[in-house]
């Protein structure tokens, strides 16, 4: 299988502090990659570099070939075009009606007919199971449908890779289940390439095809769901468990924590 | 002493600095809005979005044209009192209507209006695109490949060039009428003499050189309300702090922008 996204020595800063330090992987074609780190580990600044919302400070983001780091504006709404991205709250536009949040990537990118947009809306919504949701606004509807409807339209152009972020945030265990059924769901039926990036366990071992663990801005572990759960590296170890105790270190020091903040040397 | 004065010279510079930072970023958007409303559609892309700029003049149209009549008619209103209460010392209270309808058309009628606006729109401007961006529904359409400025930004900007002017012209002609009704019933001025007055004095340019001012101030209120709206950080709190940086620095740009637009009528076009 070939690589559709490849990722060399990434790297990204936030005034001093190093976000993402040399972060190397690649996503082959329609696997399901799971992204996971506990709060703060540079897994969401990794995702929004990935889709150019952050700009990279050194390294590439290949997708398809491209270098969606080094593109210009225009390059990477071309780039865009190619992925979807399921947005943590659902990021659904409330002032539209949830037909017209699924159209609007058509009516934007196509020059389809009205009339063939609402049959493709159509059917989008059936996929994620919500037909006849199109005239509703976002508020009148639940989180999880809400997801599902972000997902309708992150599929609307079908686009060959999927981002995710965080997609049971927020939810009940099962309405989090529906949802991972469903990326699996299409991920199977559509060929998709899947990201995904979260620190839900369950949910990550149950639709990865492989994983990745970021810990201070750098891959310290990856392999398949059974090669990270039997991983030797305490870090991976820790986090599989949840366990309190261990090389992740959750009792700072006040020296730790302002370092943790400002970077580099205080002179405390 | 020294350090006092050291402190005083750093947060001066400090926020000269932030300041320098905020007009870069502006004149950006500026530059950016400039870029996809004129350039863009020539290269191809698409710039307005249509539908999207219908909507938001109907908006700004319903939302304000009530509030600007009752600010304009009471600014009118008071204005005929005020300029009576002056010219009754020369016996002048006759030259009432020309007084009114010439300050109204040149400097009050766009200022009060654009300062309406400013609160009413502006606000709701700056409060819409801040939540969006809170939301993520800003990074939702970068990442669809749609540019934030042609779809968000400039629909609103050109929405309300063109109905500031518009409010403009009809709060000038409203501010008239208040003036009028204190004329006719509370200085027992005769209703045709009063016209009379109103009109004779008014020539074209006092309407245009007022018109032209309210299409700079509509500029000035969508650049500030869009920025202050996609500058937006830190949720609910993010929100509110930006609607009112967005308000008050509106009115602001309105009276010095003023300010410089009078003195260019005064003095380069007499």
């Amino acid at each position: 299988m070939s690589a559709v996204i490849q990722v060399e020595n990434l790297q990204k800063w936030f005034g001093t502090r190093k976000i993402l330090d040399g972060i190397n992987f690649e996503v082959r074609e329609g696997e399901t990659l799971v992204i996971m780190g506990g709060s703060g580990c540079g897994k969401s600044t990794l995702l929004r570099t990935l889709v150019g919302l952050l700009q990279a400070d050194e390294g590439k983001v290949l997708i398809f070939g491209e270098d969606m780091a080094h593109a210009s504006e225009d390059k990477k709404n071309e780039i865009r075009k190619k992925f979807g991205m399921l947005f943590q709250g659902a990021a659904l536009f409330n002032s539209l009606t949830v037909g017209e949040n699924v159209a609007l990537p058509l009516k934007e990118h196509t020059s389809l007919d009205e009339e063939i947009i609402r049959i493709i809306v159509k059917v989008k919504l059936e996929l994620v199971g919500l037909t006849g949701f199109e005239s509703l606004k976002p508020y009148q509807i639940s989180g999880g449908m809400k997801k599902r409807v972000a997902l309708a339209r992150a599929i609307a152009l079908d686009p060959k890779i999927v981002f995710y972020d965080e997609p049971g945030a927020g939810l009940d265990p099962i309405t989090a289940r529906v949802i991972d059924h469903l990326l699996m769901d299409l991920t199977k039926k559509l060929r998709m390439t899947s990201v995904v990036v979260t620190h839900e366990m369950n949910s990550a071992f149950r639709i990865a095809d492989r994983m990745i663990m970021l810990h201070q801005g750098k891959v310290v572990g990856s392999g398949s769901p059974q090669e990270i759960k039997e991983s030797k590296d305490p870090y991976v170890q820790q986090f599989v468990r949840g366990e309190i105790n261990g090389p992740i270190s959750f009792k700072e020091t006040k020296e730790h924590y302002l370092k943790s903040i400002f970077g580099g040397d205080v002179g405390l | 002493m020294i350090a006092r004065l050291s402190h005083f010279l750093v947060t001066v510079g400090r926020n000269t600095q932030l300041l320098l930072i905020e007009v870069g970023r502006l004149s950006n958007l500026a530059r950016h809005f400039l870029y996809w409303t004129f350039a863009a559609p020539l290269a191809g892309k698409q710039g307005l979005r249509r539908h999207s700029f219908v909507q938001q003049l109907i908006f700004m149209g319903n939302e304000s044209v009530f509030i600007v009549f009752l600010v304009t008619a009471s600014v009118g209103a008071v204005l005929a009192l005020q300029a009576a209460y002056q010219l009754r010392q020369f016996g002048a209270v006759l030259y009432t209507g020309a007084l009114v309808s010439v300050s109204m058309t040149r400097e009050l009628g766009p200022i009060v209006t654009s300062i309406v606006i400013a609160g009413r729109v502006g606000a709701s401007i700056t409060a819409e695109i801040g939540t969006m961006k809170v939301q993520e529904e800003v990074d939702a359409l970068t990442t669809m490949g749609i540019p934030p400025v042609p779809f968000l930004v400039v629909p609103r900007i050109l929405a309300i060039a063109i109905m500031l002017p518009c409010l403009t012209a009809l709060g000038d002609l409203i501010g008239i009428f208040g003036g009028y009704l204190i004329g006719i019933s509370g200085l027992g001025l005769d209703s045709n003499l009063y016209l009379r007055q109103t009109f004779e004095a008014l020539i074209p340019k006092d309407i245009l050189t007022g018109i032209a001012k309210s299409f700079v101030f509509a500029i000035l209120i969508g650049l500030i309300s869009t920025y202050k709206g996609l500058s937006v950080e830190g949720g609910a709190e993010g929100v509110g702090r930006a609607t009112t940086e967005s308000v008050v620095l509106s009115i602001i740009a309105i009276i010095v922008s003023d300010c410089i637009c009078t003195g260019v009528f005064y003095y380069i076009f007499p």
